[in-house]
């Protein structure tokens, strides 16, 4: 079941992509994986939005867009609850969480300088350890960094 | 056989580690042969260990194989910029198999990757090293003719001493009684306290290195407490002399009790207990040399009760 205030926001948009259930201190991280600062796209952000379950939420709204699994991914790393709607013709074609996935390649920078991740041309590689409050563990040094506080590449 | 890297200890499980001790047992007492007759094997030490490096080699060389390399990095292209994954592409043209230890973390896991020849990791910066911790296995079992149940005293630097880790990972598989014993600023991390909870192994943490934990064990593994760990001066000076073991400490230990420490010590094994029957810390490194053959040919896929 979707909210109200929630359906009214997917109306808003004949094609494209809403994300939803960001937690509020995510917001602006999310805003940046998308990379919707150099889009010509019409994008709407709302923030502190009251929500279900959470404190307060926000949401993005972007017409004209699907987004590749790949920066859906990021947006599972800093936004483990945020939930995706593709819009069709102005109706949820799709909905459904963000997946972390049990792996992730090239998507988080490993926060140890002495790891060789950050020292040779190779991607990152980081295995998720937990999931509700994502931990992630470098497949290569082992340090572990959470999903708040990665540096998404 | 098929060849494999190791890389971190956690890369083997219980029968593993057996099969490899079992096979250290038989280098110890068939420590020449040429199983590696033929075989070249490369040694290339990004950062240099004159130690390590030393026990490899005696290893290759005893085993009949021929040793290619470098000491440092220095004297190698990665000087002049060169990508490991190019440095170990190219070696693995002239090698069947490498022997790495590197500054960075990682760096191992990564060479094993590429799709060259086997990697066998001799230390990557803070994170492995898995010959030690076989070394250290192989040692235990030999003077106490088991690994199951026995109570392990780990003193010193626990919180960045690599070994202990590496060691109390594997430990895990025969179920010891262990003590900690170390100041609050190199105590033992919460994932490995963690890791002892998950796997059922009893655990006491100490501040003290009483009697009492000297008389419980069966072995004490010491570590160096290094001076750069602590950000205050003042607070290595307060700690340094609390977790040195010295012979008058000596007379509650069971007659079977046998102290190992990975070297090089500094002080926190006074001289006077090298004398000591409990004193195991120099057979300890002979035993790295068995430990790295039974590494080396379980690498390159030989077995030697097969030949
Ligand atoms: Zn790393």
């Amino acid at each position: 079941m979707t909210s109200t205030k929630t359906e009214l926001a997917v109306a808003a948009l004949r094609n494209g992509t809403v994300i939803d259930h960001i937690p509020a201190s995510a917001l602006f991280r999310a805003v940046h994986i998308l990379g919707i600062e150099d889009m010509p796209n019409r994008v709407t952000i709302g923030n502190n939005l009251p929500g279900k379950h959470m404190e307060s939420k926000g949401i993005i709204k972007i017409e004209g867009v699907e987004f590749d699994r790949d920066v859906l991914n990021k947006i599972a790393v800093v936004a483990p609850t945020a939930t995706i709607n593709i819009i069709r013709d102005y109706a949820v074609a799709e909905k459904h969480p963000v997946e972390l996935p049990e792996t992730l390649i090239g998507t988080v920078r490993c926060p140890n300088p002495k790891c060789i991740t950050n020292n040779e041309p190779m991607d990152t590689r980081f295995d998720v350890t937990e999931r509700s409050t994502p931990i992630l563990r470098c497949h290569y040094c082992n340090h572990c960094v959470s999903g708040t506080e990665a540096e998404i590449i | 056989m098929k060849k494999q890297s190791l890389v971190a200890i956690d890369d083997l499980n219980r029968s593993e580690i057996l099969a490899l001790l079992e096979r250290a047992r038989y280098f110890e007492q068939h420590p020449n042969s040429h199983l590696l007759e033929g075989k070249v094997v490369a040694t290339l030490f990004f950062e240099p260990s004159t130690r390590t490096r030393l026990s490899f080699e005696t290893a290759v060389n005893r085993l009949g194989g021929r040793v290619i390399g470098f000491s440092d990095a220095a004297t190698s292209s990665t000087s002049k910029g060169e990508t490991l994954n190019d440095t170990i592409k190219m070696v693995s043209n002239y090698a069947d198999l490498i022997v790495m230890r590197h500054h960075l973390e990682g760096a191992a896991r990564y060479a094993s990757e590429i799709g060259g020849v086997p990697i066998v990791n001799a230390g990557d910066g803070a994170n492995q090293h898995p010959s030690q911790t076989m070394l250290d296995l192989y040692s235990i079992m030999k003077t106490q003719g088991k690994l199951e149940g026995l109570t392990i005293t780990m003193v010193g630097d626990l919180k960045y001493g690599r070994t202990v880790h590496s060691l109390l990972q594997a430990l895990r598989y025969f179920k010891p009684v262990m003590h900690f014993v170390a100041s609050k600023e190199l105590e033992m991390p919460r994932e490995y306290i963690r890791l002892c909870e998950e796997n059922g192994i009893e655990y006491y943490e100490h501040t003290d290195f009483s009697p009492e934990v000297i008389a419980a064990s069966d072995i004490i593994y010491m570590t160096r407490v290094q001076r750069e760990r602590f950000p205050d001066l003042a607070e290595y000076e307060k700690v340094k002399n609390l977790y040195t073991l010295r012979r008058s400490m000596l007379d509650v230990a069971k007659p079977n009790m046998r102290i190992l420490h990975p070297l090089p010590r500094v002080n926190e094994i006074d001289r006077d207990v090298d004398g000591s029957t409990h004193a195991y810390y120099f057979e300890q490194a002979r035993n790295g040399v068995y430990a790295r053959q039974a590494i080396i040919t379980n690498a390159l896929g030989i077995d030697p009760l097969e030949k």
